[in-house]
C-alpha cells in the first residue's frame, strides 16, 4: 500500500553553464506519493517550474531501468542516493521520509566538468574505451563461437566485470576522482577473456595512460565499490594493476614464445 | 496507389541473398574512402554499422544525442539474441528460424528479408564472441541456450538478463575502436532535426547540437538512420524516455514512405501504473510466466487482499481459455485477455489497473529457494519498484507498449524510398511482420548493421564514384537549416501554458485507448478527431521556458512531441485502413468466435506505405504486395 510523504525540502544544485558560478535553490515539495521514483519528483519539480514560467532543472536521465548509465545526481552527499546496488532511477521516495530536507548535486569531478545545472560531462570515459577496451575483430572473419572453450568461472567472471554501465559514480565518489574502477572494469572484462589475450598488455598500457591523463590516482579508499550501482569488486583494481606492472616488465615481442 | 518494387532478388528465397551477393556493385578498397557515410543513432544497428563501414574504408560520421554512444536503448534489452547455431541438435536450422519468424509476424512479413535475417543470425554471434561479449557458458566452456517465446527449439544466446547490454557494449567497443583510429568522427549530443534531399537523393542532414542550440549542416553521399521505433508515442512504454520519432519522421516528411504504422507490440508482463506522474513503465521478463499463474477475482470489483480471496472466487483466465497454453500463451493473446479482465472490473491493485502474476504454487512446488534462483533479481528489481515483496504478495502486471514493427519502409537493400537514404533496426519495417518474436530484436539490429547494409550501401555509392555531389554549400541546406532554426524559435515563443510533456500525455492516452491493444472504427475516428484537436491547442498553448542556445531539454522535447503528434494521426489512420486483424493489430470487429484476430489474407497481405501529403491527415497509401513463395498461410491457435 502507497503512503505519502510530506514537507520535503530540496535543494538543488543550479548553473547556468560549465563557467559559470553555481548555487544551490530551495523547492518544498508539500506532498508526494512514495511510489514515485526520484527521477519522477524532479519530473514533477520541472513541471511545475515550466508553469511558474521559470527554467527546468537539468538533469541526465533515459532509461529508468538502471541499465543505460545516463543517470547522475550526489543525493545527500552520496553518489545515486542511500540505496546500495541501486543507480539514481531506481531510487524511489519510499527510502525518505516526510519533512526530510534532501541535497541534490551534480557529479564533483574534474574530469567530469558540469554542463549545466545537474548534467556532466564524461566524455573522459569515452577516450579511455577508445585507448584500448576493445578486442581488435574486423566485421566478417570471425571463426565459429564455440570454437574456443571459455570455462564458466571465467565466462561468469568477465561478465561480473562487463555489467559496468558506466555512470561516473565512482569517480564521483572517490576523493580523489579517480577513475580505476571504471577502467579496471573493462580491462578486466576483456583481458580474463581468451579472445583478449592478444591485446591484453597494450591494453591496459594504453587504457590506465589515458586515465592518468585525465582522472585523479587511486588510493585504496574503496568509495567507488561502495557507490557502484552494479557492485562491481575493487579486485578488479588489483587485476588491473598486477597486469600493468606486467605490461611494463614484459618485453612483448617475446610474449609469442612465451 | 502505386505498388512498390522491394527490388527482391531472383531465386529460391534460400539463394537470393547469395545472388545479391554475387551481383551486386563493389566499390574497390581504394576507392572506398572517396565516400562519406552519415550514419545517425548508435545503438545495436547504428554502432555495428558505423564500425564495419569505417573498418572498410569508408569516411564516417556518427551522430548521437547521447552523451555517448553506450546509452542507446538496445542496452535495455533483456531477455537474449535468436540464433540458428543449432549448437543444440535439437532440430533448429536456417529455414526453421525462417518460417518461426514469418509465422510469428502472422504472414506480414516479406520473405526474402526474414531469410536473409535467419542466414545471417549464425555469423552475429560468431561476430560478438569474437568482439568478447560474455555470453552464458556451460561447464564444458560450450555456450549456453534458453527457449523462449514460445519456439519448439533453444536457440536464445543470453548474457544473464542483460543481453542487451552486453551486446550494445560489445559493438559500442568496435566503434570505440574506430573513433581512437580516427575512421569514425562521433558528433555526440547532436540531434538529427531534418534530411535534406536534393536532385531527388539524401544529400545530408540538418542536426542541432544540444549544447549550444547550434544548428549545422552535413553533407554525404549516404544516410543512415538507426535511430529506433516510436513506442513512446503512447506516452507510457518500456522505452527508454528519450526515444523519439523525430529521425524517421522528418525523413517521411521529405518523402521516405513510412510502412505499417500501426503494427505496435504491447508487452504483456509490466508494472502497472502506480500514479499520474509516472514517467514510464518498466518490463518483467516474460520467463516469469514459466512458473507464474495469472488470474483476477472473478467477481468485478473485488478489493479483499489477494491471500483473502478463496480458490473458488479466482478465475485463472489464461488457463480458463488456452488450455493447452495457459499462462505461456503469446504476447498479443495474453495482452488482450488482461485488458478484458481489468475492463471488465476484476483489475487488482489500488488503482484496479493490473492482474495478479502469482508464484505461491511454484514456491509451494520448488521451494523458495528454487525459485529465487531462478527470478531472484527480478523479484528484487520488483520490490525496489513497487515496494511489494512478490515471496509473499502476487506480483501485478499489466501490457505496456514496448516495440514497434512498423517504421520507414525500406527496399530488400534497406534503402527508404528516397536514393541514399537508409533505415535499419527496429527504425525500419523490414523483418518482423505484425508482430516480432521474442529475441529477435537484438538479432535484427546487429544482422542489419553488421551484414546487410554494408554489402547493400556499395551497390548503390558505386554508381556515385567520382562523379560530384552537392556539399553543405548548397541553398538548400541553408534552407533547411533556417526552417529548422525557426521551427525552434517558434516552439520557444508560443508562450502558452501547457509543457511538452503534458501534451505528451494527453496525446498518448488517447492513442492508448483508441490505437493501443484494441482498436475498433469508432474509437479510431473518434482519436483522429481528438489528436487534431490537441495538436492545434499545442500550437497554440505550449510554453517552453529558457533560451534557444545552451542546453534546453524542454525544448528539445517539444519538438519530439510535435513529431509523435503526426505519426499518431499515421498510425490511427493506418489501424483504421487496416480492415483485419494480424499480430499486434486487433480490430474489435475482426475476430473469431472465440475472440481471437481474423486475418484477411485475401486483401490485405500486403505493407501498406504511406506517403506524406503536407497535411498529416491525409496522407496516401500505397502497398508492396507480400508474395509467399516458401511458407503458406495458417491461422495462428494457442488453444
Amino acid at each position: 500500500m502507497s503512503s505519502t510523504l510530506k514537507n520535503l525540502t530540496l535543494k538543488v544544485w543550479r548553473q547556468a553553464g560549465p563557467g559559470s558560478k553555481g548555487h544551490f535553490e530551495s523547492h518544498t515539495i508539500d506532498e508526494i506519493t512514495d511510489e514515485a521514483s526520484f527521477l519522477e519528483m524532479l519530473d514533477i519539480l520541472n513541471e511545475r517550474l515550466i508553469s511558474q514560467g521559470n527554467e527546468a532543472v537539468v538533469f541526465d536521465h533515459d532509461c529508468r531501468e538502471g541499465i543505460c548509465g545516463t543517470c547522475s545526481l550526489m543525493i545527500n552527499g552520496q553518489a545515486h542516493g542511500p540505496e546500495r546496488g541501486t543507480a539514481t532511477c531506481q531510487l524511489h521516495m519510499r527510502k525518505f521520509s516526510s519533512g526530510d530536507t534532501i541535497v541534490i548535486e551534480p557529479w564533483r569531478a574534474s574530469a567530469f566538468p558540469i554542463v549545466r545545472d545537474l548534467m556532466v560531462d564524461r566524455s573522459a570515459f569515452d577516450r579511455i574505451v577508445e585507448a584500448g577496451g576493445f578486442i581488435t575483430a574486423a566485421t566478417g572473419g570471425a571463426p565459429d563461437a564455440n570454437l574456443i572453450p571459455i570455462p564458466k568461472p571465467v565466462a561468469d567472471a568477465a561478465m561480473d566485470a562487463a555489467q559496468c554501465i558506466g555512470c561516473g559514480a565512482c569517480v564521483a565518489a572517490c576523493p580523489n576522482g579517480a577513475a580505476n574502477l571504471f577502467t579496471a572494469a573493462k580491462i578486466s572484462h576483456l583481458n580474463l577473456l581468451p579472445q583478449g589475450q592478444a591485446e591484453r598488455f597494450s591494453r591496459v598500457e594504453n587504457m590506465v595512460e589515458t586515465m592518468d591523463e585525465h582522472f585523479g590516482s587511486c588510493t585504496n579508499h574503496g568509495e567507488c565499490e561502495a557507490a557502484c550501482p552494479k557492485e562491481i569488486s575493487i579486485d578488479m583494481i588489483a587485476l588491473m594493476n598486477a597486469d600493468y606492472r606486467k605490461a611494463k616488465v614484459k618485453n612483448r615481442k617475446q610474449l609469442a614464445r612465451s | 496507389m502505386t505498388t512498390l518494387d522491394a527490388k527482391i532478388p531472383a531465386g529460391p528465397v534460400a539463394d537470393k541473398w547469395n545472388n545479391f551477393k554475387a551481383n551486386e556493385k563493389l566499390v574497390n578498397p581504394a576507392n572506398k574512402r572517396k565516400f562519406k557515410v552519415i550514419v545517425v543513432g548508435t545503438g545495436l544497428a547504428g554502432a555495428s554499422a558505423a564500425a564495419t563501414l569505417a573498418e572498410l574504408g569508408y569516411q564516417v560520421d556518427a551522430f548521437t544525442f547521447h552523451d555517448s554512444p553506450r546509452r542507446a536503448h538496445s542496452i535495455a534489452a533483456q531477455g537474449g539474441i535468436n540464433a540458428a547455431k543449432n549448437y543444440r541438435g535439437d532440430g533448429d536450422s536456417v529455414h526453421r528460424l525462417f518460417y518461426d519468424t514469418i509465422k510469428g509476424g502472422d504472414f506480414r512479413s516479406r520473405e526474402a528479408n526474414v531469410h536473409r535475417l535467419a542466414e545471417v543470425s549464425v555469423d552475429i554471434i560468431d561476430q560478438m564472441v569474437a568482439q568478447g561479449v560474455p555470453f552464458a557458458r556451460e561447464y564444458g566452456g560450450m555456450l549456453d541456450n534458453r527457449s523462449f517465446g514460445g519456439a519448439q527449439v533453444s536457440r536464445t544466446f543470453y548474457a544473464r538478463g542483460q543481453t542487451g547490454q552486453q551486446l550494445l557494449l560489445g559493438a559500442y567497443q568496435q566503434l570505440a575502436r574506430q573513433i581512437g583510429l580516427g575512421g569514425v568522427r562521433l558528433f555526440n549530443r547532436t540531434e538529427l532535426v531534418d534530411v535534406v534531399t536534393i536532385d531527388g537523393r539524401c544529400a545530408g542532414i540538418v542536426v542541432r547540437d544540444l549544447m549550444t542550440g547550434e544548428v549545422s549542416s552535413h553533407s554525404a553521399h549516404a544516410v543512415v538512420l538507426a535511430t529506433g521505433g516510436y513506442g513512446n508515442v503512447f506516452f507510457l512504454s518500456t522505452n527508454a524516455m528519450a526515444c523519439n520519432v523525430t529521425a524517421a519522421w522528418r525523413a517521411h516528411k521529405r518523402g521516405a514512405y513510412f510502412a505499417n504504422p500501426c503494427y505496435t507490440q504491447i508487452h504483456p508482463t509490466c508494472i502497472p501504473q502506480s500514479d499520474d506522474f509516472q514517467s514510464k513503465l518498466t518490463l518483467m521478463s516474460e520467463s516469469l510466466r514459466n512458473d507464474g499463474r495469472v488470474w483476477v477475482p472473478k467477481n468485478a470489483g473485488d478489493t479483499r487482499a489477494p491471500h483473502l480471496i478463496p480458490e473458488d472466487e479466482r478465475d485463472y483466465y489464461l488457463e480458463r481459455l488456452y488450455p493447452s497454453f495457459g499462462n505461456l500463451a503469446p504476447r498479443d493473446i495474453s495482452s488482450r485477455a488482461a485488458k478484458r479482465a481489468v475492463d471488465a472490473g476484476q483489475g487488482v491493485g489500488d488503482k484496479q489497473n493490473g492482474v495478479y502474476l502469482d508464484f505461491a504454487d511454484a514456491i509451494g512446488r520448488l521451494g523458495k529457494n528454487v525459485v529465487a534462483e531462478r527470478y531472484g533479481n527480478l523479484f528484487d528489481m520488483y520490490e525496489r519498484i513497487t515496494g511489494e515483496n512478490p515471496y509473499d504478495v502476487p506480483m501485478r502486471i499489466y501490457p505496456a507498449s514496448h516495440y514497434t514493427m512498423g517504421g520507414l519502409w525500406v527496399d530488400y537493400e534497406l534503402m527508404t524510398t528516397i536514393p541514399g537514404l537508409y533505415a535499419a533496426g527496429e527504425a525500419n519495417f523490414s523483418d518482423h511482420g505484425a508482430n516480432r518474436l521474442g529475441a529477435s530484436a537484438l538479432m535484427q539490429g546487429l544482422a542489419d548493421g553488421y551484414f546487410v547494409l554494408p554489402y547493400t550501401i556499395s551497390n548503390y555509392l558505386a554508381e556515385w564514384l567520382n562523379k560530384p555531389v552537392p556539399d553543405t554549400s548548397h541553398p538548400e541546406f541553408a534552407r533547411v537549416e533556417s526552417e529548422a532554426r525557426e521551427r525552434y524559435h517558434r516552439f520557444a515563443s508560443i508562450g502558452g501554458t501547457r509543457s511538452p510533456d503534458w501534451f505528451h500525455r494527453e496525446l498518448g492516452k488517447i492513442i492508448w485507448d483508441y490505437c493501443g491493444m484494441e482498436r475498433s472504427e469508432a474509437g479510431l475516428d473518434k482519436a483522429l478527431s481528438e489528436i487534431p484537436a490537441l495538436y492545434e491547442e499545442f500550437h497554440k498553448d505550449l510554453r517552453v521556458t529558457g533560451g534557444e542556445d545552451g542546453v534546453n531539454q524542454t525544448l528539445e522535447k517539444a519538438a519530439r512531441v510535435e513529431d509523435f503528434f503526426e505519426l499518431g494521426m499515421l498510425m490511427c489512420r493506418d489501424a483504421l485502413e487496416r480492415r483485419e486483424s494480424c499480430g499486434g493489430h486487433f480490430r474489435s470487429e475482426y475476430q473469431t468466435e472465440e475472440g481471437e484476430a481474423l486475418r484477411d489474407d485475401e486483401n490485405f497481405a500486403h505493407v501498406a506505405a504511406w506517403e506524406f501529403t503536407g497535411d498529416p491527415m491525409t496522407p496516401n497509401r500505397h502497398v508492396e504486395d507480400l508474395v509467399y513463395e516458401e511458407v503458406h498461410f495458417q491461422t495462428r491457435s494457442y488453444k
